[in-house]
């Protein structure tokens, strides 16, 4: 019996695969899967007291939500941040990507862990430093202040939603620059030099070959930076101010003072759909017009 | 075709200089003798070191920070080898699905997740603490883990298990001596990055804690009184140098005896 | 007494998803035999290889080497070994370790594990190498560990998965040469992978051409070479011109046909190996046919045709022939170039007819 069972596991390698990605899928069914649906199943409920949650299945949650201006102005502006931030991260290191990836001959991968080598460095204390730099007493207004060139420091660098913004571009450059950088180093030089032998000029070889190449690189950073930052809250609670407080400062404050799960997880939710939506929305266009380019 | 590009290195080196700025900001100031971040410094002073080897609640919530941190590295590491090994050796059905599914918490907002383990910890009546802050930690390090050994399994070939079984060695005998010491520097990375992200790891377990505070927590509460704040500067600066030390020995492991072709490809 | 099934394969097939790599194949192997599995890539040679091996499992069918039945045995413990297309040497341990790497399970003492070492070492010529790593050694050397690693088992039968694939020209034809001889010498089973027709032929006692899955022919490389079974495997092995023809009569000796350009010819139905179709067609090997400027007095079968491409290989020169109402050009070849015939000139080929095979 048993050496019958061993002889069909032996011949089977779908059964061998499943069972060494077994303990990885139930990680992800009891860690990820199962909470996410009691937290949609909690968003059609009503907090009743600190504790208690009635369960009747009610809409009550969404409606509060959409009824309320603040929350969909909030849900609204983190995509925007969001939105902002993939864009300005993408622009800013492409070339970086680019440079690397074609004129570095020497030591690559000195570049590419010196390039990444601050994502791995404590994200609240990177955070703060930018709150040191921007802040009226910051570095930057001290410097200018001492150094005479203005009287007053300038107070519109801290507490908006242009410093979430930049701390953000900042904290998740290295997801930008590793896709792009490995989408970009994969493409055969002799694409490009043939494409500048048929006539194109360099220029003309970057929008029609290189930029069309590297588009599983641009997806790859929209996807992950577009869908992780909208949720951001240490960023707009530390630089973010009134101006640049966003729909997970919301939530947090649902989740604690504030004590109204349901109403919480309803948030949480519509901005993980309304992102995935969005991100899918981006990366659609992005495909076509990269490709319409060329 | 591709020699030289002054405009471009120049802007690389602006870009660099924007990247480490604030890196270095915080160790700069933890020597600074002043309350307050402000140039010009004042003075030398180690007073912030000493002021933080002082701090009881610190040393705990380092304790616990590491213990999380270990706990993390060691078993999603694990998961992730069997993952990566099932991905890289067998032609699985829905093989993109689950290896999408894999990689999911690395792009969700953690908040969700976060948002989702209250709710669910909750309504079983748990209490919130180091536990749920862990398996949460294993579900976002997980990714990183396997990104980390597919690529290492990718780099030496299949038909290197099957010569050692074609030489006699069972299963267990060809992962012992020809898939294990293959794979050990990535094994040794993974443990390391993992340990890290865990380490750093600050909404997970901001949402996630109750009376036990993790390192970043401890952090947290404490960079918003300023009379504080240099010795979390002195314990930023320690953290940053500890961090990168791990992070370039982990990278160093991760192209040990790879071939050149294949050290394109990183987390 | 030579054992002539010491390996048999009864009605092996083998399905990945919805392909058919391998298709109710039998095929029989006897000990100490020099045994080539030709042809193009896709056709399921390696398929078997493995399948033999023990790392593919057969949808149907069964496996036995020496007697005994080996299709579910894993290839831990079948008495085969392999030598990978890649050598698969261990990056992580050095050639010593490499070759002794199999032996753990016979639990032998230092010296005598040195011993076997040196000896298989010795085989493949490459003593001294014992301490090196895998990245220090260079193609063909890695080859010869692969070798000798596999070699030091003292296999019942050793299969050979394109193992000169990746070597440069002269190196393989050298590498062919030793590896026929310490076949001979050891007397072990060769089972030999490879789509270069012509390693198979040079090497083996017995080739077998095989292509989607089925073995078309089995035989010694001279058969296989002038008694082709069908029309691939006339056109796989070496070169051929094949000529449209159609069966204007037939009796129970003697087949006539209508060849273009020829006209009708008796044959005589033995030399006739495929089964009788339709589709059949005259083939001629190059050699066959002889080119002189005036007509051929010795030949049965003489063509005027116009020389459009001469192409000179050294020991031989290949004329290209276009002859009145044959669409492709005809390739004749010439040992030495005896005849001075350029370009465009016209010719006369001739032909016998006890050369001419007839392929469907």
């Amino acid at each position: 019996m048993i050496s019958a069972l061993q002889k069909i596991y032996v011949k089977n390698d779908q059964l061998k695969a499943y069972t060494l990605l077994s303990p990885a899928l139930i990680l992800i069914i009891i860690a990820m899967a199962a909470p996410m649906l009691v937290m949609i199943i909690t968003s059609f409920n009503t907090q009743i007291s600190m504790v208690e949650i009635d369960r009747t299945f009610t809409f009550d949650r969404y409606e509060d939500f959409f009824s309320k201006p603040i929350f969909s102005m909030l849900l609204f502006r983190s995509l925007k941040i969001s939105f902002l931030v993939t864009v300005l991260t993408l622009l800013t290191t492409y070339p970086l990507a680019y440079y690397i990836a074609f004129y570095v001959k020497k030591n690559k991968m000195l570049w590419i862990i010196l390039m990444t080598l601050p994502f791995w460095t404590s994200y609240l204390l990177r955070v703060f430093s930018w709150k040191v730099i921007l802040g009226n007493k910051g570095v930057i207004n001290s410097a200018l202040v001492g150094s005479g060139l203005i009287d007053e420091p300038l107070g519109f660098l801290l507490y908006n939603q242009g410093a979430v913004v930049l701390t953000l571009a900042h904290a998740w450059a290295a997801f930008a620059i590793l896709p792009l950088y490995v989408s970009l180093d994969k493409i055969d030089k002799s694409l490009l030099e043939a494409s500048y032998d048929l006539g194109n000029s360099k220029f003309e070889t970057f929008i029609r070959v290189t930029l069309p190449l590297s588009l599983p690189g641009i997806i790859g950073a929209i996807l992950i930076i577009f869908i992780p930052t909208v949720g951001d809250y240490v960023t707009p609670q530390m630089v973010g101010g009134t101006d640049g407080r966003m729909l997970s400062n919301m939530i947090q404050s649902l989740f604690g003072r504030a004590n109204n799960f349901p109403l919480g997880a309803a948030s949480a939710v519509l901005m993980l759909s309304s992102v995935c939506i969005i991100a899918g929305i981006v990366t659609y266009i992005t495909k076509k017009l990269t490709l319409r380019m060329s | 075709m591709y020699k030289k590009n002054n405009s471009l290195l120049v802007y690389c080196i602006f870009y660099f200089l924007f990247l480490y700025i604030p890196v270095f900001l915080l160790p700069i100031f933890s020597f600074n003798d002043s309350f307050h971040m402000v140039f010009p410094l004042k003075g030398f002073t180690f007073d912030w070191y000493i002021e933080m080897w002082n701090k009881a609640r610190l040393h705990k919530a380092l304790w616990n920070s590491i213990k999380v941190g270990v706990i993390t590295a060691i078993i999603s590491t694990f998961i992730a080898l069997f993952a990566a090994k099932a991905f890289t050796r067998y032609r699985v059905k829905y093989s993109g699905l689950s290896y999408g599914a894999l990689l999911l918490p690395f792009i969700i907002p953690e908040i969700i997740i976060a948002v989702a383990f209250i709710v669910i910890w909750t309504s079983m009546g748990l209490k919130l603490g180091l536990i749920p802050i862990t398996i949460s930690h294993i579900l976002y390090c997980t990714p990183f883990c396997l990104l980390i050994l597919i690529s290492r399994m990718d780099g030496f070939d299949k038909s290197l298990e099957e010569a050692s079984m074609d030489l006699g060695e069972n299963i267990f005998g060809t992962f012992w001596r020809v898939t294990f010491p293959l794979l050990l520097p990535g094994i040794i990375a993974s443990l390391l990055l993992s340990f890290v992200i865990s380490f750093d790891e600050f909404i997970l377990a901001f949402f996630l804690s109750s009376s036990d505070q993790t390192l970043p927590i401890y952090m947290w509460s404490q960079l918003r009184f300023p009379k504080k704040l240099p010795h979390v500067l002195a314990l930023g600066a320690i953290i940053i140098v500890a961090t990168s030390f791990i992070v370039m020995l982990s990278y160093w492991f991760r192209n040990l005896g790879q071939s050149n072709n294949n050290r394109g490809s990183h987390i | 007494m030579v054992n002539n099934d010491f390996i048999k394969l009864r009605n092996i097939s083998k399905k990945f998803d919805d392909v058919i790599a391998v298709d109710s194949l039998d095929l029989d192997i006897s000990e100490g035999e020099f045994f080539s599995l030709l042809g193009p890539s896709g056709c399921g040679k390696t398929t078997l290889l493995r399948i033999l091996a023990g790392f593919e499992y057969p949808t149907t069918g069964s496996v036995f080497i020496d007697n005994s039945d080996v299709t579910n045995q894993t290839p831990n413990l079948r008495p085969s070994n392999m030598v990978f297309q890649n050598y698969a040497i261990f990056p992580h341990i050095n050639v010593q370790r490499n070759i002794e790497f199999g032996l753990r399970k016979e639990k032998l003492s230092r010296e005598e594990l040195n011993l076997r070492v040196k000896e298989s070492l010795k085989m493949v010529q490459l003593e001294g190498y014992e301490e090196r790593f895998s990245n220090q050694l260079s193609g063909g050397q890695r080859q010869r560990v692969a070798l000798a690693r596999a070699l030091v088992k003292r296999p019942k039968v050793l299969l050979l998965d394109e193992p000169l694939g990746a070597l440069d020209k002269k190196l393989r034809e050298e590498m062919q040469i030793e590896l026929r001889n310490l076949q001979k010498e050891l007397g072990i089973t060769f089972i030999f992978v490879t789509h270069d027709q012509e390693e198979a032929m040079t090497m083996s006692d017995r080739v077998a051409v095989m292509n989607e899955g089925k073995i078309l022919q089995i035989s010694p490389p001279k058969e296989l070479y002038n008694k082709p079974v069908n029309k691939f495997v006339s056109e796989f092995i070496g070169n051929i011109n094949l000529l449209e023809t159609s069966i204007i009569d037939e009796n129970d000796k003697n087949l006539t046909l209508d060849i273009l350009n020829i006209g009708k010819q008796d044959f005589n139905k033995n030399i006739f190996n495929s089964k009788l179709s339709e589709n059949i067609f005259v083939a001629l090997r190059p050699e066959d046919i002889s080119i002189k400027k005036e007509k051929i007095e010795t030949a049965d079968i003489n063509i005027k045709g116009i020389v459009k491409n001469v192409s000179f290989y050294g020991e031989s020169t290949y004329f290209y022939v276009k002859v009145e109402g044959i669409n492709k050009l005809l390739m004749v070849s010439n040992f030495v170039d005896q005849v001075s015939i350029n370009e465009n000139d016209e010719c006369s080929l001739g032909i016998n007819l006890e050369n001419i095979k007839l392929v469907s």
